[in-house]
């Protein structure tokens, strides 16, 4: 019995469901922020079990595209997280509604 | 083995994912985030990808997670205080999740995957260093450049992001 590409396309999509389960059920702009990233690296997951499994290089190099375009998002995404914090003093996600109305 | 492995591997993966979203400090959230991170690192390695594993522990587990640590730290959060939700919101976050995960599982399952693939015994194109520089340098030698300005914008950006908040605060 071996693990066929479907196994891992089971395990990204569940992933995948657990960190979009997590963006939309927390309130801490952080821990929504860490789930975004679970879900991103579900989707390096599958694409790599793709490549892999099809013998192509593709997939493996936009896994390098993704992971910096992440390293990128996190660095800007925290900046704007800190800015908020400085000017609101809260980073839950119920009392940032200055666009409600 | 290697099946054992994959098991043991994406039942860690799927644990720690399930622990980052319930557990109630911002801190275990991160460390169990750097655990379910190694444990698709070692999938990475299942897959012949072995650069990859490699990069995504680097990046990932050292640079973002530590950075996640770092913001935590520097905003100062309180473990255990998070507000209680509404029932309504649990059970919709519940059918939303259920809803997607339905539709890519049928997805996965009725697709014209399993028939035309070949199983993983053919030699992975993945695992020599050779191929990665051969099409980064060739076929995605735009990109890369494009990622490149990426990330420099990116770095202005942080920069200009936490200055001028910090002007306008000041002129208050």
């Amino acid at each position: 019995m071996s693990v066929t590409l479907n196994d891992y396309l089971l395990v990204s999509v569940l992933m995948f469901v657990v960190g979009f389960f997590g963006v939309l059920m927390r309130r801490n702009t952080l821990i929504v922020y860490m789930c975004l990233e679970l879900m991103l690296v579900a989707a390096t997951l599958a694409l790599v079990a793709f490549s892999r499994y099809n013998q192509t290089m593709d997939g493996n190099v936009f896994v390098f595209f993704i992971l910096t375009v992440a390293a990128a998002e996190v660095a800007v995404g925290l900046a704007i997280i800190v800015a908020l914090f400085r000017r609101r003093h809260t980073v839950q996600l119920d009392e940032l509604n200055a666009l409600k109305n | 083995m290697a099946p054992l492995l994959f098991y043991l591997l994406s039942a860690l993966v799927l644990g720690t994912a399930l622990l980052v979203v319930t557990s109630k400090n911002a801190v275990n959230s991160a460390m169990f985030f750097l655990i379910s991170l190694l444990g698709t690192a070692g999938l990475f390695v299942l897959l012949d990808a072995f650069l990859l594993a490699a990069v995504l522990v680097l990046v990932y587990a050292g640079a973002v997670v530590a950075l996640f640590l770092f913001i935590i730290m520097l905003l100062g959060m309180k473990g255990g205080e998070r507000q209680p939700l509404s029932n309504s919101a649990v059970l919709a976050s519940v059918v939303a999740a259920a809803i997607l995960a339905i539709g890519v599982l049928s997805f996965v399952k009725h697709g014209q995957i399993a028939a035309s693939v070949p199983d993983a015994s053919a030699p992975a194109a993945g695992a020599v260093l050779k191929f990665y520089s051969a099409q980064l340098f060739t076929t995605y030698l735009l990109p890369v450049q494009v990622v490149g300005f990426l990330l420099l914008i990116a770095m202005l950006g942080v920069i200009v992001l936490s200055k001028r908040f910090e002007d306008m605060e000041k002129s208050k």
